[in-house]
Parts: structure tokens; sequence; C-alpha cells
């Protein structure tokens, strides 16, 4: 049995959102640019699927603008909004965004743009007196995410648009990891943007959205073609649009059901801390997604940990260094101030729908001893090993 | 300022399926495929994950004050960077070998297992041996290591080091390396050790020096300087490779300087009626035919080809090409042969 709880990467595709896209694969491959009715057909299935996706973001169909992904919405939504205001030349973000914003953030610095990188505390949390004193008049954008994909904490979205809002500046949102697993009502937010992604919400991967409010001054970054409305050329990925219009649909229903979730996820992360010592949960002050739990183990490192997990049959994913090809541990958990010690060894789990709580039994069962056995073999066991840094151990006490 | 809009829900919102699906889903989709360690995230080689599971020699060395025995532990790195590796030693005082080997190691899956591996390659061996051991062994022991993780079996490397010379009582924190320029803030890595690790890895690209040494792993910022003493370890390399072929050129030279002298007119006569008696006309005469020596212009070389050897156009041929290829080897490589 394989425990899949590393939903935050990537989701399974429902069997009902196959189903829907599976005869946009097979029988009806018309392109829905096409005049004659066969092509039309199917650009009919791709406006139900704008309004599956408008209805579950209370947004309105047009406002929806189909995508490749989650990339190429914030590459887009912050090209968008700088030339939407192209005197202005300061964007404030957060240093926990994803990569996709911040290496576009930091591309533009050396285009001659100015970037503030609004920190988090230990918590996660945004300090909103911080983002007020970075805006100025000359702030084209403001672009935070929904939620952290590695702990899930949510930041105070329409607190953080009024003060864009009131210095003039578009408001991007990347909700790749909200959407579906909190409510959103674009109808009544500040949002000018907001960036999702198929693959997130058991949709299949490639496909996402671009959400732009009605009104916004919107200037194409992919050109070309005159799919979409003339926003975003490239022929339609028919069967994905399809599948991510089903996606949304059941997302909505599902929304009312995240408390299971919440709960398996609750009775995971106390079960792991009355059980093993020197554990804690990042960012478990903050206010998170109901799916999201990431613990520091502390004394011991992220991947080994992932390793003694997989040949459980439990996928997870970790911020370590050694995982993701470089070697500097995660932007997220350094940016909060983390300790080494819990740094290196953070495991993140992320559930979803299909979760069982036979799976988070398993996690249970299992964790206290993979842990033992690196603390075992680890030479900082305790706060107190002479060899830990001193900067930690402050930390940590 | 803009107020947050209003709006009343869209006409367009698409309406609530009529049957709900059940939650949690009663029909999961299809079973996942099994999942293996070894198709797991990193390609790491049987043995790195045997020794990661089942590791050899973790944990310490108690100090039982056995008569002839020493034990010391050295260390590397720190939770700071992510790894650390304290290697204990049991070594035999009057054969200045090591007894047993054990480890604790803070890291990751294959710097588990370069310990691992380390303890298992140095027992039993002396220290001056067990110096000499490069963390390319380590490698090569555990079947190789994925690029990025190099720096695994550098620790395992510099931690012994570390415990020998705590042995020997010099002063590990004084290991030249941690001397001097520090490059790299994030992991403490000084100039020295870089350049250390380019030239003896021949390392040339700055995520090669990452992967040895972690040196530009974290922020970042002194990728740049990195670069620089790789393009330095080069050019350096480059002003050896030129004096190389300097000094060759050179010898050329001297050996060409020291060669005999031209022969002069009569010595080449007599050389060549030398190697025309004793090694050509034996064996002509074996066959059947014979030469003389006619006359010499020059380089030219005049014979007279008799008996058997004069007969036909095309031995005639052969004989004149294998006396000129004689002569040309024992007296002078510019001599013509023309049989008359
Ligand atoms: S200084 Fe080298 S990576 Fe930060």
């Amino acid at each position: 049995m394989v425990t899949y709880l590393d939903n935050n990467a990537t989701t399974r595709t429902d069997p009902e959102v196959l189903a829907a896209m599976l005869p946009y694969l097979s029988e009806l491959y018309g392109n829905p640019s096409s005049m004659h009715s066969f092509g039309g057909q199917v650009g009919a299935a791709i406006e139900a699927a704008r309004e599956q996706v408008a209805s579950l973001l209370g947004a309105e169909a047009t406002e929806i603008i189909f995508n490749s992904c989650g990339s190429e919405g914030n590459n887009t939504a912050i090209h968008a909004a700088l030339a939407a205001q192209p005197e202005k030349r300061h964007i404030v973000t957060t240093a926990v965004e994803h990569p996709a914003i911040l290496a576009v953030c930091k591309h533009l610095e050396k285009r001659g743009y100015t970037v503030t990188y609004l920190s988090v505390d230990g918590r996660g949390e945004l300090d909103l007196m911080e983002l007020e004193a970075a805006m100025t008049g000359g702030t084209a954008l403001v672009t935070t995410m929904y939620a952290n994909n590695e702990t899930g904490v949510i930041f105070p979205v329409e607190k953080i648009g009024a003060i864009a809002k009131a210095y003039g500046a578009t408001f991007h949102v990347d909700a790749v990891q909200a959407v579906g697993k909190v409510p959103i009502d674009l109808a009544t937010s500040t949002i000018d943007l907001l960036t999702l992604s198929g693959h997130k919400l058991h949709a299949p991967k490639g496909i996402g959205v671009l959400y732009v409010r009605k009104g916004f001054r919107f200037r194409p970054f992919l050109l070309g073609g005159h799919q979409e409305r003339g926003r975003r050329a490239g022929t339609h990925n028919v069967p994905a649009i399809v599948a991510l219009g089903k996606a949304a649909e059941l997302a909505q229903i599902n929304l009312a059901h995240t408390k299971r979730e919440a709960e398996l996820r609750d009775m995971l992360e106390c079960g792991l801390l009355a059980t093993i010592p020197d554990t804690v949960v990042n960012g478990g002050g903050a206010p998170r997604l109901p799916n999201t739990t990431n613990i520091g183990f502390k004394y011991i490192e992220g991947e080994a940990i992932l390793f003694m997990l997989n040949r459980e049959g439990i996928c997870a994913s970790s911020g370590s260094a050694c995982t993701s090809g470089s070697l500097d541990p995660s932007h997220v958990l350094t940016a909060m101030g983390l300790p080494y010690t819990i740094l290196h060894g953070s495991i993140r789990f992320s559930l979803s729908r299909y979760t069982t709580e036979a799976e988070i039994r398993q996690v249970l069962t299992v964790m206290p001893e993979i842990v033992e056995r690196l603390r075992a073999m680890s030479p900082f066991n305790n706060d107190q090993a002479e060899w830990l840094q001193e900067r930690d151990v402050a930390l940590a006490t | 300022m803009d107020e947050p809009r209003q709006r009343t829900p869209s006409p367009s919102t698409h309406p609530p399926p009529t049957h709900p699906p059940a939650y949690p889903p009663t029909h999961p989709p299809a079973p996942h495929p099994p999942l293996t360690p070894e198709t797991a995230m990193w390609d790491y080689s049987e043995k790195v994950l045997e020794l990661f599971y089942n590791p050899i020699n973790q944990g310490t060395i108690d100090d039982s004050a056995e008569p002839d025995v020493a034990v010391v532990y050295g260390e590397v790195g720190s939770i700071a960077c992510g790894d650390a590796l304290r290697l204990h030693l049991k070594i035999q005082q009057s054969t200045d070998s090591i007894l047993d080997a054990r480890f604790q190691t803070f890291g990751c899956t294959s710097a588990i297992a370069s310990s691992s591996a380390l303890t298992e390659i140095i027992k039993g061996k002396t220290l001056d041996q067990a110096l000499h051991i490069t963390n390319q062994d380590i490698a090569d022991f555990l079947g190789g290591l994925p690029e990025a993780k190099m720096h695994c079996s550098v620790m395992g490397q510099e931690a012994l080091e570390a415990a020998i010379y705590k042995y020997r009582g010099i002063e590990v924190e004084h290991h030249e390396d941690d001397e001097g320029t520090l490059v790299c803030a994030c992991y403490g890595i000084t100039e020295k050790k870089i350049r250390r690790a380019i030239a003896e890895n021949d390392l040339t690209t700055v995520e090669q020096v990452t992967n040895y040494v972690k040196a530009g792993g974290g922020c970042g910022s002194c990728l740049a300087n990195i670069e620089d003493l790789i393009v330095d370890a080069q050019e350096s390399a480059e002003t050896v490779r030129a004096a190389a072929e300097l000094a060759v050129a050179r010898e050329q030279r001297s050996q060409e300087a020291a060669a005999p002298t031209p022969l002069t007119n009569l010595q080449k006569i007599t050389l060549i009626q030398q190697v025309i008696d004793e090694e050509v006309r034996p064996i002509l005469i074996a066959d059947g035919g014979d030469v003389s020596l006619h006359d010499v212009e020059g380089d030219r070389v005049l014979v007279k080809l008799q008996g058997a050897c004069g007969s036909c156009a095309s031995s005639t041929e052969t004989l004149k090409y294998a006396i000129e290829a004689k002569l040309q080897r024992r007296v002078l490589p510019t001599l013509t042969v023309e049989a008359i």
C-alpha cells in the first residue's frame, strides 16, 4: 500500500475528472477555434469549464483565462501588472513566495525595478506594519501567496489587498495552494489577479488559470492568437480545461468537507507530537490550510527521514537541503528564523480528500521508530549537545 | 482607495450538481504502483541504500583505558551546514593501526552511507595508509555517489584526517584549509579549501565546487568568486602546461645540439661500403646474387647488381629499395640508391 501525503506537490486525478476529460482525448477532438460545429461543441465544453472555475472562485466567466500552470499564471500576472502602470518601478512581495514569483522578481531587479521582500515571523506570518512601511506611490504591484505551500500558513489577503489598493498598486495573489482548500470569493475581494493550478486540486498537470478582474488593464504575455479573447495565445488544451472544470466543481462540493481533512491532519500532528519528543509544528500558531502540516524533527535530517518513510511506502516531502538538489534549506523555514536543529529535519505531510484514517495511523506507527533510529546515529541528540551552534541553542530554548 | 467589489452572485454561476459525490470518495482511483527505495528521489547505488538502511559501525567507542590502545575522535561539519560527522577511532599505539572505527552522522542518506563506508575502509589500516584515503575511495566503495552528493564523501575524508591529526597532536583547528580568506560565508568555506578541491578533483564548474565542498550552496552570493577561483586554477594549469611544453622544446633543442656532427665524404663512403659488405651482400650471395658499390655522388649511391639480382626488373627494384632502406637507416636518411 502506498500512503500518499504529498498533495501540496501534486494530487491524483479524480476518477470523475478523468471520465469528464476522456472524450476530449478521443472522439471530441475538434479545435474550438474552428468555425464548424465539430469545433463548436468543443468550444462549448471550454465555456462550461470556465463557468465551473468561475463558480468556485466567485468570479465571472469572462475573468478566467486558461493557461498552462501556476508558473505561467504568476509570470503573466507580474508582467501584466507592471505593464498596466509602466511608470511605477516598485514591487512588494514576501520572502516566502514560490520560486515562480521570487525568480521573476530577482530578474526584474536586474532590469531596474526595486523589490521589497517582506519578512515573516517564527510562525510564518507577515507584519502588516512592515507592508505599510514598504508601500509608496511608486509601488506598481503587491504580490503575495494566499497560503504557503510548505507550512500551509494563510496570509490575510484582504488586509494586504486593502493596503495595496490604498497606494494604487495592483494586487496579485498566488492561490495555487489555497484554491479548493479554503473558500475564496473574488466577487467581494480586493484581488486583481489570482493564480491557480489544476493539478493541486485533482485535475491533471499542465492546466492553470489566471483570474483577471474585470476592467483591469491587462496586457497579454503570450501573443499570436485570438484565444482567450486575445489575452493568452495558444491552442486550448481542451481535455485539461474540461478536466479542470470538473475538478473545480468537485472542489466546490469538497469545500464543505475539509473539516474531515483538518481532523485527520490534527490527528497526525497530535499523534506525532505526543509520541516523539523534540518535535515541533512549523507555523503551528498561525491560521493554516486544513490539509497541511510541517513538522520539525530535531537533530536529524529530512532526506534521511524521507528515505526511511519511502521504504514504508509513505510519500511526504521535506524542506531539507538535500532533497531539493540544492544545498540550502527551505527558504520558507529559513525566513521564519527557525533554528538549524529544526530547519534541516522538517517534513511536510499534505493530505487530500482521499487520505484515510488508516494511512494516518500507519504514519503514526512507523514514525517514532524512524526518528529514534536516525537520532541514535546523530551526534546531536539534544540541545545540550556540545556541538550545537550557540544560535541554535538560544533559539530552541 | 478601491473598495472591494460587492457583487451579486454571478448569473453565470454553474448550478450545483444534483447528485454530489460521496465524501470521502467511496470509489478511490486505482491503487498506486509500488514504491521502491531504488527509484526514489536520488539515483543512489544499491550499496548506498544498503549502508543507509543497515549502517555498519554506527555509534561511539568507549575509552576502556586498555594498554597500548588510544581512543580519539575527529569531527567535521555542523548542524548549520546540514551535515556533520564525528568519527571515532580505536588505535593500537604500538603498530600505529586502526583497530576499530565508528561513526555518528547528522545528514542525509549518502552522508550516513559514506560514514559507514569510511569505517569499513579504514579498519585494520595503519594511520599512514588511512591518510592516503581520498573522498573518491569512499565514493568508489559505495559504487559511486550522485555528483551533488560528493561533499558527503569529502566530509568522511576530512573527519578521518581530523581524527588522525588529533591523535598525533596536530591542532585540527589550525588545519591550513580553514585559514585564509573566507569565500562562502554561508558554509564557512575558505579560498584555500576551494582551491584544493578544484585542483584535487579537476573541477571545472561552479556546480561541481558546490557539490564537493558546498561553497555556493546557500545564498549564492559567493558564486562569482568561486567562478574566479576556477578560472584562476585553469589559468595556472595553463601556465604549468605551457612551462612543460617549453621544457620539452628546450630538451629537444639540446638533444639536437648534442647530435653528431655531419659525416665527411670519406666517412660516408666508408660507412656505405661497410654496410653493403657486412649486412647486404651476405644475404644476396646466399640467394645467388650480389651487389657492389659503384660510386657515391652526394647522396646518390650507385650500385651494380649481379647474378640473380640483376636479371629481373622487378627484383631489381625490390633490391634497390631494400638496400636503400638499410643505408638510410644505418648511414644517412637522405641517401638514395640507384642500380646501374
Ligand atoms: S556565501 Fe556562499 S552560498 Fe552564501
